[in-house]
């Protein structure tokens, strides 16, 4: 057991850390610095550059477009990318629908979606949530009913994630009434400028327009777009489930945000002294980077674990519920770091308006971060529900 | 000892209740918010003409009801429990105060434009290096004959865009985090050289960062001791504290309310929410925290008379104890609500914002368990 890295690794870490300041687009970065709401372009612009480099897909077999990369370069790669503070890549194409598709999926589903995941063509969204079904999901009612070719489906998705940008969405639908829950679910790819669409924004706490509501009204999908068997989409579903899982503890991206918040606690004056030399301040930032510590060490076993050919496991949702607790804290420090200039709501730039926002650049979002990371702890499958996965399958209770 | 209220406590919350239940629905509150003015003035005026309201803690030769901080409390925890956005605080809480405190003509004649809604005070006190520190103060008031010169940047100052008159701290001496030099006016919120940059804040509410530039302010703005008036910035700092607590008080049982109907309604695996055990634990946690915000309002608004050190001790313990309350119960209303909770849509999310809010104003906990500390564990 150790924990150095190699010369090889090391040199791996020089060359991603050279490629990152070469090439990350110095737009995107004065945006996230002013903290501003991202478009589809944006986040497009970094994926197109890593795919240009072969790097969109690290974890993806090589035959599929993967990096062949080792765990550890893979580890570095994830630490490199927070370090350098690069926006996170949206995981429904390349975490989600990608690892099912090239799993459980046709060739010719293959040989189709997965080039164009990689390349940032398409843009997926996740349609599994339904206003009923949110921790029950698979109480879900969205039917798919066989014509011929086609299946006709109705229903309601919400909480879809960025569906205002997508081509493509990966959906959970009922085709057997009569068998048990679980049973009677496939597992549908769904064009999503088909006819009967409806994509409605939801607006959430700080303003963001991030979720949407989808509303599916006899839109047919060709039986092509099913993956895997019909009826057997909750295996897809499981297996998304705890791939989304793993990624969901966010190590890196947390260290990168107890980093920002130093840095904000060095700014900020608490009297004579900066925030950060407060003791209740700094005694909060400690105890923070000691549990994310745990968390990251606790990831690493269980990537080792992975390594050794075991997939991710039920012990994943220790990694969630720890995970976001660590998001969600850092957002609460962050919030109490600014002070007063947490209350002041900015609207973003709107055209024409130059007019610089009230406080301190780092204060702007202070408020609506800590608001809409609220829901770290209810998606993905709620902490409530992840503590029922951990009693029940790791505790056997 | 008695912890019933008068008959008059009791007609003046169920007075004031049965008019914002009519006045003051949620749909209501999000249209005055997004109305351009970011209020209903309609109501202030309703507040102070039809129902007398702001004359609550004032005395009766002032036109008011003769109450005090038990008043003011009730009156901002039925405020809160309907998340206003009405300038009660500042106004009638603060300035009020701040005019009950030194009387003389100065309260002889604001406290009646008060009582009568033509007055609305802001208070600018916070400034953008000085935290929560009441004298760390950049702000300077200049002496000019009889009158001052004011010259400053104060953050944050909530109802300020709809200010008849300013609360201001500044310094007419010594350093900048100096206990001595602090000097308190009343000014005209429309003189010339006050400049205001006006925004929405997250809770719904309106603020404005202010910049005094040359402002001349005639000598009988001051309030109180010039140099001398930190100790009674303190006092109606404090009692403006426990009314942020009694507010904090009805959002809290509002948030914890939500919850319980919430979980009673939502189904999921085949039956309500409420019937996890899990959550049952959770919402009696939040319930317990509601009833121990009450209490500590109730303590530290009937220590407010006592000396500085006990009072300031009786402030931070109620202040402490509900910001950490209000954290809980708000994030864990919203954890229970799950994703719907997150939105725009339900008053619950926007409970939350205030309650978030309500946290750090005068302070966090982090910042009144230590001043906690400073004064009952010193050796």
């Amino acid at each position: 057991m150790d924990m150095e890295f190699s010369p090889e690794d090391l040199a791996f870490q020089q060359e991603v850390r050279q490629f990152i300041a070469d090439n990350y687009p110095a737009e995107l970065r004065g945006k996230q610095d002013e903290g501003e709401e991202l478009s589809k372009e944006d986040f497009l612009s970094w994926h197109k550059i890593l795919y240009k480099k072969g790097w969109i897909a690290p974890a993806w077999p090589v035959e599929y477009g993967g990096t062949g990369w080792t765990p550890t370069q893979r580890f570095i790669w994830s630490e490199e990318t927070a370090r350098a503070d690069c926006i996170r890549l949206m995981p429904f194409g390349l975490a989600m629908v990608g690892p099912v598709i090239y799993t459980f999926g046709t060739p010719e589903q293959k040989a189709h979606f997965l080039p164009r995941i990689l390349s940032g063509e398409d843009w997926w969204c996740q349609g599994y949530s339904e206003p009923g079904s949110g921790s029950d999901l698979a109480s879900l009612r969205t039917t798919a009913v066989r014509d011929g070719d086609h299946y006709i489906v109705n229903g309601q998705k919400t909480w879809t994630t960025l569906a205002q940008h997508a081509d493509w969405g990966f959906f959970l639908v009922r085709t057997d009434k009569d068998a048990k829950q679980q049973e009677g679910i496939s597992f549908l790819l769904i064009d999503m400028k088909s006819p009967g669409i409806t994509v409605r924004p939801i607006i959430t706490l700080g303003g963001e327009h991030e979720v949407n509501e989808v509303w599916l009204e006899d839109v047919r999908v060709p039986v092509a777009n099913r993956v895997y068997e019909e009826n057997k989409g909750w295996t897809c579903a499981k297996f998304l489930l705890a791939h989304e899982r793993t990624g969901i503890a966010g190590v890196a991206a947390s260290k990168r945000g107890i980093e920002k918040v130093k840095a904000i606690a060095r700014t900020e004056l608490d009297g004579d002294r900066p925030l950060l030399a407060n003791p209740f301040f700094k005694r909060k930032v400690a105890e923070l980077e000691v549990d994310l510590t745990a968390l990251e060490f606790t990831e690493l076993r269980s990537l080792a674990g992975a390594n050794a050919g075991k997939g991710p496991g039920p012990e994943s949702s220790l990694l969630k519920i720890k995970g976001s607790e660590i998001q969600q804290r850092l957002t609460e420090l962050t919030l109490e770091a600014v002070g007063h200039y947490g209350a002041p709501y900015f609207r973003g730039f709107g055209e024409g308006d130059n007019e610089h926002p009230i406080g301190p650049d780092y204060a702007h979002r202070a408020a609506p971060t800590y608001f809409n990371m609220r829901k770290t702890t209810i998606y993905g499958g709620s902490n409530e529900i992840q503590r029922n996965i951990i009693a029940k399958m790791v505790l056997g209770l | 000892m008695d912890f019933t209220y008068t008959e008059t406590q009791d007609m003046i919350r169920d007075t004031l209740a049965r008019f914002l239940a009519d006045t003051y629905d949620f749909e209501s509150r999000q249209k005055f918010i997004n109305n351009g003015q970011g209020r209903d003035a309609a109501i202030w005026t309703a507040l102070a003409q039809e129902l007398g309201m702001l004359g609550a803690p004032f005395a009766e030769e002032h036109g008011g009801l003769g109450g005090g901080a038990l008043e003011n409390a009730i009156v901002m925890e039925e405020l809160g429990k309907v998340i206003a956005i009405e300038p009660y605080l500042p106004t009638v809480v603060i300035a009020g105060g701040a005019l009950k405190a030194v009387g003389g003509a100065q309260a002889d004649a604001v406290i009646p434009e008060i009582i009568a809604g033509n007055a609305i005070v802001a208070f600018a006190y916070a400034e953008p290096q000085g935290r929560y520190d009441l004298a760390n103060l950049k702000t300077s008031a200049r002496k000019d004959g009889a009158a001052y010169v004011l010259n400053g940047h104060k953050s944050v100052v909530y109802a300020a865009p709809w200010a008849t008159h300013l609360l201001v701290t500044a310094r007419s001496g010594g350093g900048q985090r100096d206990r001595d030099g602090v000097s308190l006016f009343l000014i005209d919120a429309k003189l010339p050289g006050i400049v205001r940059r006006d925004y929405p804040t997250v809770d719904g509410n309106r603020a404005s960062e202010i910049y005094f530039e040359n402002v001349a302010i005639p000598g009988d703005a001051l309030l109180g001791s010039e140099g001398g008036a930190l100790p009674l910035i303190e006092q109606i700092v404090d009692e403006a504290t426990v009314a942020v607590c009694a507010e904090a008080t009805g959002v809290m049982q509002k948030l914890h309310e939500g919850t319980l109907e919430y979980t009673q309604q939502r189904k999921q695996f085949g039956v309500p929410i409420a019937k996890f055990q899990v959550l049952q634990h959770r919402m009696v946690d939040m319930f317990m925290e509601v009833e121990q915000a009450r209490s500590m309002t109730i303590m530290a608004t009937l220590k407010l008379g006592l000396p500085a050190n006990e009072r300031m001790a009786a402030v931070s313990a109620a202040k402490n104890k509900v910001s950490r309350g209000a954290r809980f119960v708000g994030q864990n209303a919203i954890q229970t609500h799950g994703g719907i909770g997150i939105t725009q849509e339900l008053a619950i999310g926007h409970y939350f914002k205030r309650a978030t809010m309500i946290e750090g104003q005068f302070g966090t906990a982090d910042y009144h368990m230590d001043r906690y500390e400073r004064i009952t564990l010193a050796d």
